[in-house]
């Protein structure tokens, strides 16, 4: 009824191409960033945000800058945390080196240098395709770890090999370090993730996205109509990975304040943020969003329920959600393998024709 | 989403409610993943020691624990999680058994006001209770570990090991990599060869260390490791035939399940303590009595009297005798976090004291001070016997070398305390 383009008449070619050619959407998304940046920096605490909120945030960046590679540009990646890891002892050698300089332009930075290690790894992948591509980057991953556990001058020569984020700011509020205040991480961490997810969708829907796709669909084919393969794969590991490295640089800084790169960016955080896309949905910023929210918040939903709410043994609880999880994952690949994503499209398009689908 | 997990949130609240009144004592446990097997024991001693508390005195001071467990799978984002959910339920102490969560609590905690006590693990130079005003690691660390562990080696070796080549294996991770520093300064002081051979997270792949073992002949291998490592490490030694009592563990690698796997080989393995082993001591009367018939043990109850079962309860032990003393500092039964911290700071734990409770001789007498949060790092020397299938006390609990450790702690706290802004406190 009241999702449709009819009587939506656009006048000019900039409100046609817009990001949210219907009313209803466009609406629907003003709400939401108004909610995010208006209502819930004045209800948060400290519990919604570093246990949901922020998790969330942040692996919704790195979902995106894997989105890009995997999802829009074909290339598949299993070395997420080693990348996220240079974004974070980027950060890391940063703050210390810099005290001084404002917090947002240290993240940034920590992007721009994961963008340059990553377009880095990113080389054979014009020469090796598939899965010998995933196993290059799987080397990455471990490469980076083996890294950053093994030359000390990454992690200032402290006696544990631990990087803690020392207390820093902009524009005098504290960002990182326990005396932050939530809503500021979480106000930090969110314009961040807007950001990116603006610069994503109009990148992945303007020229650049197309050459993506189009060595996606099919790289020689792509080629003879006028795509450098080249400089296509490389700019998708380069934004990808700068979009990565923020994420890790958040990561470390705001979210845990202490990192172990074994620990919290090891193999397993690779994977999960493969799995996050996979599920939400592989070239669709909005799965993305979906992926992440399903793997962070499914979790604590179920610890809540089972533990708070039914008051059953902790192990039991932590045993049930491995299986649920998994559960859940193989239900919604076999019943709609293209993840949430299709899911919501499906909706809006059954929407579109609501209450007549004839 | 959200609105399902706001009113799952409220209700949890409102179930809650009522209780409000306990003492509550955290514990951020781990009975899943590859470090379970040491996460068990020692949170159901924890947890049984505080029912025992209950059942029996009634309480702390008349007011009731209550420990509130979360799993944090031995993960540094679940830790996060768990701190944060367990903290607004008025948490008096954190004690979570893991170096990396450790790490990420120590800031949080101290601008929290809630004491965090580390005991035998995290970061060893908390110690110095001047910069670290939150954190406490009594009644020994790791650097009292190392120390002790290279003590030793001189005992039996008439006290001269010079030249002898002594390898750590150690848990790739902070907690393995705390030692080194010591067994370096060690090393350099009493000449002995030092290498240093790093296992991967979680630590089941060790052939190659072990080939390297193999090759080079150590005189003693010192492990560091934690969870399925250790197992393994005790496995593959027992291959190489490697002499049991040449291979030493720290306190984390030296439960009944470390060894059992290995069977008859494992016998002669030693580890160091900070607190006694088996379960000879009154105190386990009463756990039988009013915790284990009737029925109100933590988990399957089957770990009474374990290494890591002991320590879990000396944990609970020491937080509880802190309470009290709190609550006699402050004159309330009631306390608040703030005033947990003023009750470690002034605990006393003398031998009439362990033995009032139960525990005589279980572990050292020490004070605790607001310089000193360390107690005074005695070490013993604990040996596996496989045939009774016990852990025994093979030597007294010793001084180790406060003058190395004294240097690094003050050495290691002062760049936390630069890097951190931190002024000192006690002056």
């Amino acid at each position: 009824m009241f999702y449709r383009e009819a009587g939506d008449f656009k006048l000019s070619y900039e409100a046609d191409s817009q990001t949210f050619p219907i009313r209803f959407d466009r609406y629907r998304y003003y709400a939401v960033l108004a909610v995010a940046f208006g209502i819930i920096p004045f209800v948060i605490n400290d519990y919604w945000a570093n246990a949901i909120l922020l998790p969330f945030l942040i692996y919704s960046i790195a979902a995106i800058g894997l989105n890009i590679l995997v999802g829009y540009c074909g290339q598949v990646s299993l070395g997420t945390g080693g990348f996220m890891a240079v974004g974070a002892y980027a950060c890391y050698k940063l703050m210390t080196a810099f005290p001084e300089v404002s917090m947002f332009i240290h993240v940034v930075l920590a992007g721009g240098i994961t963008g340059l290690v990553c377009i880095l790894f990113g080389l054979p992948s014009l020469r090796i395709k598939g899965f010998y591509l995933a196993v290059a980057t799987l080397a990455a991953q471990f490469f980076l770890v083996w890294l950053f556990n093994r030359v000390p001058w990454f992690y200032n020569y402290s006696a544990s090999g631990q990087i803690n984020a020392p207390e820093r700011d902009t524009f005098g509020i504290l960002i990182t370090g326990p005396n932050a205040q939530a809503w500021a991480t979480y106000l930090f961490c969110l314009i961040f993730l807007t950001g990116c997810a603006v610069i994503a969708r109009n990148l992945t829907r303007g020229t650049q996205g197309r050459k993506w796709m189009a060595i996606r669909d099919m790289d020689i084919a792509a080629e003879i109509i006028g795509v450098n393969p080249l400089k296509a794969k490389l700019s998708a590991f380069g934004v990808s990975g700068f979009f990565i490295g923020v994420s890790g640089a958040l990561f470390f800084s705001v979210y845990l304040g202490a990192v172990e790169v074994g620990e919290a960016f090891g193999i397993n955080k690779s994977f999960l943020v493969l799995f996050m896309i996979i599920i939400g949905g592989l070239g669709s910023i909005f799965g993305s969003f979906a992926g992440a929210a399903f793997l962070v918040l499914l979790p604590v939903v179920l610890k809540v329920v089972g533990v708070d709410v039914l008051g059953w043994p902790t192990d039991i609880v932590a045993h049930f959600q491995l299986v649920i999880v998994g559960a859940l994952i193989v239900t919604f690949l076999i019943l709609e393998p293209h993840g949430l994503a299709q899911l919501w499209r499906v909706a809006k398009e059954k929407l579109r024709l609501w209450p007549f689908p004839h | 989403m959200k609105t399902k997990l706001t009113t799952v949130a409220l209700g949890a609240l409102l179930a809650a409610g009522p209780a409000m009144a306990d003492l509550v004592f955290p514990d951020l446990s781990y009975r899943t993943g590859p470090y379970a097997a040491g996460g068990i024991p020692f949170s159901d001693g924890y947890n049984d020691y505080f029912t025992l508390v209950n059942e029996r005195d009634g309480g702390i001071g008349g007011v009731k624990a209550r420990v509130v467990e979360c799993e944090t799978g031995y993960n540094t984002e679940k830790g996060v999680e768990c701190y944060e959910a367990t903290k607004g339920e008025g948490a008096l102490i954190y004690q979570p058994l893991s170096t990396g969560i450790t790490y990420q609590l120590i800031p949080k905690v101290t601008a929290d006001d809630i004491p965090l006590h580390t005991m035998g693990y995290g970061r060893t130079s908390a110690a110095n209770g001047k910069v670290f005003s939150h954190v406490f690691n009594y009644p020994a660390n790791y650097w009292n570990g190392a120390s002790g562990v290279i003590n030793h080696l001189l005992e039996i070796n008439g006290g001269d090991i010079k030249g002898k080549k002594i390898a750590l294996l150690y848990h790739n991770s902070a907690y393995g990599k705390e030692p080194i520093r010591t067994l370096e300064e060690l090393s350099a002081k009493h000449g002995f060869e030092l290498k240093l051979l790093p296992v991967d997270h979680p630590g089941q792949e060790q052939k190659s260390q072990w080939l390297q073992i193999r090759r080079d002949r150590p005189d003693n291998v010192v492990m560091w490791g934690w969870g399925v490592m250790n197992q393994v490490a005790i496995q593959e030694a027992a291959n190489i035939r490697f002499p049991m009592e040449n291979f030493i563990g720290v306190w984390w690698s030296g439960a009944e399940h470390d060894v059992m796997a290995a069977g008859d080989k494992a016998n002669g393995y030693k580890s160091v303590t900070f607190h006694n082993v088996g379960s000879d001591f009154p105190v386990f009367d009463d756990m039988q009595k009013y915790v284990v018939d009737a029925g109100k043990a933590a988990g399957a109850g089957d770990n009474v009297g374990k290494v890591l079962y002991n320590r879990g309860m000396y944990a609970a032990m020491l937080a509880v005798e802190a309470a009290k003393t709190a609550q006699d500092i402050h004159g309330t039964a009631d306390i608040t976090g703030a005033m947990m911290r003023d009750g470690m700071e002034a605990l006393v734990i003398n031998e009439e004291k362990m033995a009032a409770l139960g525990m005589p001789n279980f572990g050292p007498s020490f004070d605790v001070s607001c310089e000193n949060h360390g107690g005074p790092g005695l070490v013993g020397m604990t040996q596996w016997d496989a045939s009774s299938q016990t852990w025994s006390l093979i030597s007294d609990f010793g001084a180790t070398d406060g003058e190395v450790i004294g240097t690094l702690v003050a050495e290691d706290s002062g760049a936390y305390a630069a890097e951190n802004n931190i002024a000192e406190r006690c002056n």
